[in-house]
Formats: structure tokens, C-alpha cells, sequence
């Protein structure tokens, strides 16, 4: 069967309209296979060349991948999400009512947005342990340790947004709780508080400030820094793992080297 | 480039600034002035001039609907009408910590904030003023808040408008 689909691919990838997208040609040389990488505009923030060791389980846990995964889901279920809900407030708190008891698969999704939330906060988290505690965060990767940083804000901004949209008493009081906090910045702490919900309390305003902040202003940030992130990689040498560590880590015995 | 070069001289009259350098400076000047100008833009497009909020003015209704030795909680206006010996006076029920909603709690004669655990006196503790905290993480008491007699007999509260503690509508 794999040679039947081999030869079929093989066909296709010659064919002039594969060709026009795929400029790389076909052939399994290094060089084929090198420029198959770096002229896909998502393929091309990715190392060129990867060891099989940089991408073996132990290098990462994958944890870096697995919170690109759940952001991932997140993207697609939210959109789904926003096919059935208006983010105001007469209706706001029956749309999600209608999500879980209503709409087909509506609760499936709800329940999937929220547990990967939850996931991608543990993850974001668990990965930025490991980077730390593997010490994958000194030069020349510092810069990239900056933006996860920024990632990680993201994240919990993320979050904290969409925490208001089911519009129910958790989430009004939550808000108000939270944004009291921001007005605890030093002189402009009660501006904060008032361009961030619209007005003085939690209302119409800051249900759709918050809703816009959810679905579109912090996930295109997310984007733009997830993007940075992984071309950063690229550029800072591959993934970090046992073989990267400085000589005197690496002299030490076996045993006492981090994994 | 010995065009360029001969352009570039600077001359004693203005030293340190060819016309490059002159033109340079007017752009980044007229950008940094067009930047300012969006923030300011910025901010005042993101601060609602018109908020459709509820009047902070509310009226509580007739003094005769709250008993002697009462504390009553607003839910949707936020706010304690309290009646003592002393009179009527209204004090608002967001905690001063986190703005949670503030619960009465008759047995124990004290007001308390379910969120962190903020405690304020009313009837208890002794020596205490109503309001003032006496246990939790709020940094200030809960405000007592203007409180007066309409014309038609009825008692309205500006939430807008604090006060000093101790000060009575008597009917």
C-alpha cells in the first residue's frame, strides 16, 4: 500500500500546480529536503536540521509542544464557542446555559475549551520549570526566556478574560475582585481600573471589552510571541537538552548530569 | 560622492546640522508628535465619555419600613440602612479590600465579607464604631454615606458621597 501511495505522491509532487506551491522540487537529497523547510512560511521558524536526541521525550516532555497543542484547541473550540454566544448582558449568561444544555456537541466544546485552559496554564507553568531548572534559560537563550515570559502573561491574561464571558456570579465577583487588584497601582491604579472595565463597575462595557481583549486582541499577541518564540529556537542553536550543557556539566559524572 | 561629501560641509552658521541632518530631525520630530497625539487619541477613545450607569442617588423608602435595632442589606444598591436608638444612617456594603459584597450577620451582631474573611462592627464588638474593621485584610472601614429626608418623607442615600461616621437622620 505505501508503495502504491508513494507512487501516487510521487506524481502529484510533480505536477505543475504542486510544483508552483512547493518550490522545492523532488528528490530526497539534504539539499531537497533542507529547502522543503526553509520555503514553508510555518515550516521555516523550525530548525532546518534537528539530532534525533533534541527531539527525544526526555530532551523537553514535550511540554513546549503540548501548550502549543492546547492553545490549538483552544483557538478552534473558541470559535465555535462565539458561533453561539453575544457577549452582552441580557444574553450573555443564556448563551452559555444554551451551549451546555441546548446547542448539539455545545457542551463537549464548552467543557474542551475549558479543561485545555486549565491545561495550557499547567503546561505554560510546568514548562517554564523545566526550562528553569535545566538552566535552558542563560545566553544565548535569554531573549527567548523574555518573550515566554511575555507568553506566559498572555496566558493568564487569556485566562482572566475569558473567566467573565459565562456572565454568572463567579465570574462577576471574580472581576471585581480582580480588577480592584489592578487598582492598586501606584497614582493611576483607579484609571487602570476604569479603561480596563469601561466605566465604574462590572457591566455591559466590560463584558465586551473583555470578550474583545479574549477573542481577538490577546490571542493575536499570543500568535505574534508564539511566533518569535519558535523562530528564536532556530536562531539560538536548536532545542536545549543534555549535549548542550557547558564542558564542566558535562564532566561531571553521568549520574549527576540533569537529564 | 564628492557632490555628496560637498553637500554634507557643514557650515559655521549652523554647526553640527547639514540639511540632511535638519530634515532627518523635522521627520522623527513630526512622528514622535503624531505618536503622542494617537496616544492621547488613544486614551480618551477608550474612556467612555457616556456611562449608562445607575444613579448613585437611591431611595431606600419610608423610615417606618425598617425596624428598631435593624440592619438592612440593598443587595442591588450595595448598601447597610441601619436603624438604631440614634436614628438612620446608611452604610455602604462593599468591602474596602477587594469590593466584594458584604454580608449582615445577625447573631453575631457584625458585618463580614465572605471573599477574604473582613470583619466590621456594627452592634459588636464593644467600643467599636459601626463600620469600622476589626479583623481581615481591608485597609479602611466601610464608609458611612450621606443619607437625608425627602419631601415626601422617604429616606434617600448618595452613594457617591461619604461622610463622617456618626452622623444620624433622625425621624
Amino acid at each position: 500500500m505505501s508503495t502504491t501511495f508513494n507512487r501516487y505522491f510521487g506524481e502529484l509532487r510533480k505536477t505543475r500546480i504542486w510544483r508552483s506551491v512547493f518550490r522545492g522540487g523532488t528528490g530526497q537529497s539534504t539539499l531537497r529536503n533542507s529547502m522543503a523547510i526553509q520555503q514553508n512560511v510555518f515550516l521555516h521558524l523550525l530548525p532546518t536540521k534537528v539530532r534525533t536526541r533534541m527531539i527525544d521525550f526526555n530532551a523537553t516532555w514535550y511540554l513546549g509542544t503540548l501548550t502549543l497543542g492546547t492553545f490549538g484547541i483552544l483557538v478552534i473550540t473558541g470559535i465555535l464557542l462565539m458561533l453561539y454566544y453575544h457577549p452582552s448582558a441580557p444574553q450573555a449568561y443564556a448563551d452559555t446555559k444554551d451551549l451546555q444544555f441546548v446547542v448539539s456537541s455545545g457542551q463537549f466544546l464548552r467543557n474542551l475549551h475549558r479543561w485545555s485552559a486549565h491545561a495550557m496554564v499547567f503546561l505554560v507553568f510546568a514548562h517554564m520549570f523545566r526550562v528553569f531548572y535545566r538552566g535552558a534559560y542563560r545566553p544565548p537563550r535569554e531573549f527567548n526566556w523574555v518573550i515566554g515570559v511575555i507568553l506566559l502573561l498572555v496566558t493568564l491574561l487569556l485566562s482572566y478574560t475569558g473567566y467573565l464571558l459565562p456572565w454568572d456570579q463567579l465570574a462577576f465577583w471574580a472581576i471585581t475582585v480582580g480588577s480592584n487588584i489592578a487598582s492598586a497601582v501606584p497614582i493611576m491604579g483607579d484609571k487602570v481600573r476604569f479603561l480596563m472595565l469601561g466605566g465604574h463597575f462590572v457591566n455591559a462595557n466590560a463584558l465586551l471589552r473583555f470578550y474583545v481583549l479574549h477573542c481577538m486582541i490577546l490571542p493575536l499577541a499570543a500568535l505574534f510571541f508564539i511566533a518569535i518564540h519558535f523562530w528564536r529556537i532556530r536562531k539560538d542553536g536548536g532545542l536545549y537538552t543534555r549535549h548542550s550543557e557547558p564542558d564542566a556539566v558535562m564532566t561531571t559524572a553521568p549520574a549527576e548530569r540533569p537529564l | 560622492m564628492a557632490d555628496e561629501k560637498q553637500q554634507r560641509v557643514q557650515t559655521a552658521a549652523n554647526p553640527g546640522v547639514d540639511r540632511r541632518e535638519f530634515f532627518l530631525r523635522l521627520g522623527l520630530g513630526s512622528m514622535g508628535i503624531a505618536a503622542a497625539g494617537t496616544a492621547v487619541f488613544a486614551y480618551q477613545f477608550l474612556s467612555p465619555n457616556v456611562l449608562y450607569e445607575p444613579s448613585p442617588v437611591v431611595n431606600m423608602g419610608k423610615p417606618e419600613s425598617y425596624q428598631l435595632d435593624s440592619v438592612t442589606l440593598d443587595v442591588d444598591a450595595r448598601i447597610f440602612v441601619v436603624h438604631n436608638n440614634e436614628g438612620f444612617f446608611a452604610l455602604s456594603a462593599v468591602c474596602t479590600h477587594l469590593g466584594c459584597l458584604t454580608a449582615w450577620k445577625p447573631d453575631l451582631g457584625i458585618i463580614a465579607c465572605p471573599c477574604h474573611g473582613s470583619k466590621f462592627a456594627m452592634f459588636q464588638p464593644p467600643g467599636k464604631k459601626p463600620g469600622e474593621k476589626f479583623d481581615g485584610p481591608a485597609p479602611k472601614p466601610l464608609p458611612w454615606l450621606k443619607m437625608w429626608l425627602s419631601d415626601e418623607g422617604e429616606l434617600i442615600v448618595d452613594r457617591s458621597e461619604e461622610i463622617r461616621p456618626e452622623q444620624f437622620v433622625r425621624v
